[in-house]
C-alpha cells in the first residue's frame, strides 16, 4: 500500500466558493481522506504549515500576509495548485486594481451612505495590510498546476486530486466542464 | 497597569481571516475582547462604472457560501431600477434555489462544523473533532450531513446547471426553467432530507438537555433582532418586509420596506476590524445592537409557514414564554428548525403545477436611477443599494452584509465567554474551543471550511504589556 499523502487547502483573497466547490465532491471526500490526511484547511495564518504533498490555494494575493503565506506554502508544498480563477488570474478579486487603494478603502469605510460620522479606518496592528495591487499566485511563486473556474467544477477538482494522490498526472483535456468563470 | 493580552489567531473566517484578542487586567481577569475580521475586497468601489445588470453575476462572488442571497438582493435592486416584477414561476424557482442554499449552508454549519462538539465533546481530541472524526465514529450521521448539503446544492444545479455562483437569475425572472425530470429527481430527496434534519434536531435537543447549564449561560446577552417576515408576520427568507423587535419582544418596526433601510440602520467603521459595526439607528451605536440570522428570524416571526417547522417553532417559543430567546447557543437549534421549514417548503413548491412553466421572465429596461434589494442570507438580512446614471452605469454601490450585523454581538459574546472561562494564564484547550464555538454559533462565513475538512489551528498567547509571552497554547 502507498503511504498516505498530506494535503493542504488554503484560502487567500477569494470568496470561499472554491472551497465550497471542493465540498461539493460530497461523499467522495471520504475517498480523498483514505489517500491523504488533510493537514491544513483552509487556514494557515500565523501558523507554520507542515510539509505537504499537495496544496490547493484559493484566491489572489491581496495583502502583506497573503504574500508571506504564499511564499511559505511554496516552500512546504511539493505540488502547488492555483485553485480557481482568483488564484489563476485574480478574477473578481483583482477588479479593485483599476482604482487607487485609498479610494477603495474610503468608499467602504468613510463614504458609504450607511456610515455614521464617527468611524475610524481599520488600521489595528492585528489587521493585514492591503497591497496596492492584487496579483495572481504565479506572479509571486511558481505554480505547478492550475484548475480554472469560478469556482472550478467539483468533478474536476476531484479528478485532479484523485490523479495526483495516485501519483498520476491529471490530464485536463479529459474533464467535462473546464472553463474560466 | 499591567495589561496582558491573549491572542487567538486565527479563530475562524469571515470572508477572510479572523482572530481574537483577549485583554486581561492586572488581576488576570478578562477586561476586554476584540474580534478582528481580517479581509477586505472592495466591491463597493470596483463595481462603480459597471452596468447595473452585471451585478447579479458579480456580487455572488462576495461569498461562496451565500452567493444566491447576494444574487437575489442584487436582482431585486435591478428590478426596482427597471420598475418590474418577476413572473410567478420565476419567484417559485428563485425560492427553491434560495431554500437550497439556506439548507446546504445550515447542513454544513451543523453537521460538518458543529456536530463534532455535540457528538464527540468540546474537550475531545482536537485532531478528531471534525467531520472526518464524525465519519469514523458515526458514519451514518456524517454521510447524512454530507447528503443534506448535497440536496441543497442540487436545488440550484438542477435549475441553472451550477451549484455555486449560479447564473440563471436575471432581472424580471429566470433564464432557465425547471424540467419535469429535474422536478421529479428533486422531489425524491424530500423524505431523506426531512429525516436527516429531524436526526439533527434530536442531536441538538439531547445536547441541550444534557448540558442545560452551559447552554443557558452561553453568551446569553439580550439584543434587538431584525428579520424579514411575510404579511402576517410569518417566517420569510426570500421576499417580505422587515421587522425589528426589542429584547422583550416588543415590535419596534413592522412591515418596514427594505427600501427604507437607511432610516433604521447605520454602521460605524472601527479601527480593529475590516468588518463594520451596524446598529439600529433610532437607539444609537451603544444601545442599538441587533442580531440577524436564524435565531433573529425565529425571534421576530409570529409563525412558520410549514407544519413540522411550526410544531418545532412552538417548542422553541416555550423556551422563554414566547419572548425572544437570547442565548447564542440557540442559533444551532433555530438553524435546524429553519432547515426543516426549507425542506417542507421545497416540497410544496416542487408540487406547484406552475413550477415547470416556461413563463419565467418579464423583460424590462432601465427606468429609475436607484435600486435597493434585500434577502435573508443564511446568516441574516442582506441589503444591496445601487445608484446609476441614466445609461444604467453604477455611480454608487452600498452593501450591508448579514454577518456584519452580528459583528457587535459576536464581539460581545466572545467577551462574555472569555470572562467565564479565562482566568489569568490558566487556559485550557477546551476553553479555546468554547471561545471559538461562540463565534461558530453565529456561523460566520468560513467557519465552515475550517472545521469541515480539517483541523482548526489556533494559537493563544498570554502576553504581558511588553509583549513577552507568559503562556502559549497551540493546537493543530
Ligand atoms: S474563483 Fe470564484 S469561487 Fe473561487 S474564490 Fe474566486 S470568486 Fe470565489
Amino acid at each position: 500500500m502507498m503511504s498516505k499523502k498530506k494535503l493542504a487547502t488554503v484560502w487567500l483573497g477569494g470568496c470561499s466558493g472554491c472551497h465550497m466547490s471542493l465540498l461539493d465532491i460530497d461523499e467522495r471526500i471520504l475517498d480523498v481522506v483514505k489517500l491523504a490526511d488533510i493537514v491544513k484547511s483552509p487556514i494557515v495564518d500565523g501558523k507554520e504549515m507542515p510539509e505537504v504533498d499537495i496544496a490547493l490555494v484559493e484566491g489572489s494575493v491581496t495583502s502583506d500576509e497573503h504574500f508571506r503565506e504564499i511564499l511559505h506554502i511554496r516552500k512546504q508544498a511539493k505540488t502547488l495548485i492555483a485553485f480557481g480563477d482568483c488564484a489563476v488570474m485574480t478574477n473578481v478579486t483583482g477588479m479593485r486594481n483599476y482604482f487607487p487603494l485609498k479610494e477603495v478603502i474610503d468608499t467602504a469605510y468613510v463614504n458609504a451612505v450607511s456610515n455614521d460620522a464617527e468611524g475610524e479606518l481599520p488600521n489595528h496592528p492585528c489587521l493585514l495590510k492591503l497591497n496596492d495591487k492584487v496579483v495572481p499566485l504565479q506572479e509571486v511563486v511558481t505554480v505547478d498546476f492550475v484548475i480554472p473556474g469560478c469556482p472550478p467544477d467539483a468533478d474536476t477538482i476531484f479528478y485532479v486530486l484523485f490523479e495526483l494522490l495516485n501519483d498520476r498526472l491529471p490530464d485536463l483535456s479529459k474533464v467535462k466542464k473546464l472553463k474560466y468563470g | 497597569m499591567d495589561k496582558r493580552k491573549i491572542m487567538i489567531s486565527p479563530v475562524t473566517r469571515i470572508e477572510g481571516h479572523a482572530n481574537i484578542t483577549i485583554e486581561l487586567d492586572d488581576k488576570g481577569n478578562v477586561s476586554d475582547a476584540l474580534f478582528h475580521v481580517n479581509e477586505f475586497r472592495g466591491f463597493e468601489k470596483f463595481c462603480e462604472g459597471r452596468m447595473y445588470t452585471e451585478m447579479p453575476t458579480i456580487t455572488p462572488r462576495i461569498c461562496g457560501i451565500c452567493p444566491t442571497s447576494h444574487t437575489l438582493a442584487s436582482v431585486k435592486a435591478c428590478e426596482m431600477i427597471q420598475g418590474i416584477q418577476p413572473t410567478y414561476t420565476a419567484n417559485l424557482l428563485r425560492r427553491l434555489m434560495h431554500i437550497g442554499q439556506n439548507l446546504s449552508s445550515h447542513a454544513l454549519s451543523f453537521f460538518h462544523l458543529s456536530s463534532p462538539d455535540f457528538l464527540l465533546g468540546y474537550d475531545s481530541d482536537p485532531a478528531k473533532r471534525n467531520i472526518i472524526g464524525i465519519a469514523e465514529k458515526f458514519p451514518d450521521i456524517a454521510l447524512r450531513g454530507i447528503r443534506l448539503r448535497k440536496f441543497g446544492q442540487e436545488l440550484s444545479e438542477r435549475i441553472t446547471g451550477k451549484k455555486i455562483h449560479i447564473m440563471g437569475i436575471v432581472p424580471g425572472g429566470m433564464a432557465y426553467p425547471l424540467t419535469e425530470d429535474n422536478r421529479k429527481a428533486l422531489l425524491e430527496w424530500i423524505p431523506e432530507a426531512i429525516e436527516t434534519v429531524q436526526i439533527g434536531i434530536g442531536i441538538i435537543k439531547k445536547f441541550m438537555d444534557d448540558n442545560e447549564d452551559m447552554v443557558q449561560t452561553f453568551a446569553p446577552s439580550a439584543t434587538l433582532y431584525l428579520g424579514t417576515v411575510g404579511p402576517n408576520g410569518e417566517h420569510e427568507l426570500y421576499d417580505g418586509k422587515l421587522r425589528f423587535i426589542d429584547e422583550h419582544g416588543n415590535i419596534l418596526q413592522d412591515q418596514a420596506s427594505p427600501q427604507q433601510y437607511l432610516d433604521f440602520i447605520a454602521e460605524r467603521s472601527v479601527n480593529w476590524s475590516y468588518l463594520k459595526y451596524p446598529y439600529y439607528k433610532p437607539f444609537g451605536f451603544d444601545k442599538g445592537f441587533y442580531r440577524v440570522g436564524p435565531l433573529a428570524r425565529l425571534n421576530v416571526a409570529t409563525k412558520m409557514r410549514t407544519p413540522l417547522a411550526q410544531a418545532e417553532f412552538e417548542i422553541f417559543k416555550l423556551l422563554n414564554d414566547g419572548k425572544p430567546v437570547h442565548g447564542a447557543f440557540y442559533y444551532h437549534y433555530t438553524r435546524l428548525i429553519e432547515a426543516l421549514s426549507d425542506v417542507e417548503d421545497a416540497e410544496r413548491i416542487l408540487n406547484d403545477p406552475q413550477v415547470t412553466s416556461l413563463h419565467i421572465q418579464h423583460h424590462g429596461r432601465w427606468n429609475y436611477e436607484e435600486g435597493i434589494g434585500s434577502s435573508e442570507a443564511p446568516r441574516g438580512t442582506l441589503f444591496h443599494h445601487y445608484k446609476t446614471d441614466e445609461t444604467g452605469k453604477l455611480l454608487k454601490v452600498n452593501l450591508l452584509i448579514a454577518t456584519g450585523q452580528n459583528n457587535p454581538s459576536m464581539n460581545r459574546s466572545v467577551l462574555e465567554v472569555a470572562k467565564q472561562y479565562v482566568h489569568g494564564a490558566d487556559i485550557k484547550e477546551g476553553m479555546l474551543n468554547r471561545v471559538e464555538s461562540t463565534i461558530r454559533c453565529y456561523d460566520p462565513c468560513l467557519s465552515c471550511s475550517t472545521h469541515a475538512i480539517g483541523k482548526m489551528p489556533m494559537v493563544v498567547e498570554v502576553k504581558d504589556r511588553n509583549g513577552a509571552v507568559i503562556k502559549r497554547l497551540e493546537r493543530f
